[in-house]
C-alpha cells in the first residue's frame, strides 16, 4: 500500500471529509450520553460521594494524554525511519491536542485530590511522571517550532520519550503512591461497578472520538499551511531579481 | 435541585472540573477550527491571483 498518497492535501481532504461526520457524530452522541449519565444518573460513591462524579472526566483524559502520545511517538518513528511527510504532519498537529489531554488530566486530578486527599499536589511516582510527561509535549511542541529540522528532532524527542508511558501505567504498582492502582485495565477484568463504569467508558470513547475529529482539523490545517509556504516559495523564485 | 448542584459539598471540585475541561476542549476545537477555515481562505486567494 502506497501510504504518501495520503500525504497529498487533496487526498487527505477527501479521506477526511468521509471519516469526520462520524467521528464528530459519535463524539457528540457518546459524550451526551457519558455527561448525562456521569452527572445525573451514576451514583455517589460509598466512600467519595459526588466528587467521585470528577473521575469521567479526570481518567479518560489520563488515557488520552498516553494515547495521544503513543500516537506521537508512532508518528516520530514514522518520521525518522520513512520520512513519511503526512507523519511529520501528524506529529505537529495532535501534540498540542495531546497536552491540552494532559493538562486537564493534571488539574481535573488536583481539584479531586484537594478534597479526597487534603493537597492540591503530592510529588509522588504517578503524580510527577505524568507532569513530566506534560512537559515532554511542551518540549517536543517547542523543538518542533525552533528550526527547519525541528520535526526530526522532535520526533527522536518523542521516541526517547515514549519510556515515560510504562513508568505512567505501573507508577502506582512500583512505588507507593497516594494514587489508586488501576481499576479499569487491569488483567483480571475491571473492578468497579457498572453503574460507574458504562459513563467512564463512554466518556472514553467520546474523548477518543474527539481526538479525531481535532487531529482530521489540524492536519489539514498543516497541510495546507505546507502548501502555502511551498507556493510562496515557487512565487519568489519565479520572480527576476530586482 | 440546588442541592445537587451543591454535589454534597463538593460543588467548587466538580463544577470547576467540568467547567476546566469545557472551556480547554471547546476553545482547542473552535481555534483549530478557525485556523483552518482562514487557511484554506488565504490558499484561495492565492490560488485566485497565481491563476493567469
Amino acid at each position: 500500500m502506497n501510504w504518501h498518497r495520503f500525504a497529498s492535501p487533496s487526498n487527505f481532504k477527501r479521506l477526511s471529509a468521509r471519516i469526520f461526520p462520524w467521528a464528530a457524530g459519535g463524539a457528540a452522541l457518546c459524550l451526551g450520553c457519558g455527561l448525562y449519565q456521569a452527572l445525573l444518573v451514576s451514583p455517589p460513591d460509598y466512600q467519595q460521594g459526588q466528587s467521585v462524579r470528577i473521575m469521567y472526566i479526570h481518567v479518560p483524559a489520563a488515557w488520552m494524554a498516553m494515547f495521544v502520545y503513543a500516537n506521537l511517538a508512532l508518528a516520530g518513528a514514522a518520521t525518522l525511519v520513512w520520512r513519511h511527510p503526512l507523519a511529520e504532519v501528524a506529529g505537529r498537529a495532535m501534540a498540542p491536542i495531546g497536552a491540552a489531554f494532559t493538562f486537564l488530566c493534571l488539574a481535573t486530578g488536583s481539584l479531586w485530590g484537594k478534597p479526597m486527599w487534603g493537597t492540591w499536589w503530592e510529588w509522588d511516582a504517578r503524580l510527577t511522571s505524568v507532569l513530566i510527561l506534560f512537559f515532554v509535549y511542551l518540549a517536543y511542541m517547542a523543538l518542533n517550532n525552533a528550526f527547519d529540522d525541528g520535526a526530526r528532532a522532535s520526533a527522536v524527542l518523542a521516541l526517547v520519550g515514549a519510556v515515560n508511558l510504562p513508568i505512567i501505567k505501573f507508577s502506582v504498582d512500583w512505588w507507593n503512591t497516594l494514587h489508586q492502582p488501576a481499576s479499569v485495565m487491569r488483567l483480571d477484568g475491571p473492578a468497579i461497578h457498572p453503574s460507574m463504569l458504562w459513563p467512564l467508558l463512554a466518556m472514553g470513547v467520546g474523548y477518543t472520538l474527539l481526538f479525531v475529529v481535532l487531529a482530521l482539523v489540524r492536519i489539514q490545517a498543516e497541510l495546507i499551511e505546507r502548501r502555502l509556504g511551498a507556493l510562496v516559495q515557487a512565487r519568489l523564485s519565479a520572480e527576476p531579481a530586482a | 435541585m440546588s442541592d445537587y448542584f451543591a454535589m454534597g459539598g463538593y460543588a467548587v471540585y466538580v463544577w470547576t472540573s467540568y467547567a476546566l475541561t469545557a472551556v480547554v476542549l471547546i476553545g482547542l476545537g473552535i481555534s483549530s477550527w478557525r485556523r483552518l477555515r482562514g487557511l484554506e481562505a488565504d490558499l484561495a486567494a492565492f490560488e485566485r491571483e497565481d491563476a493567469p
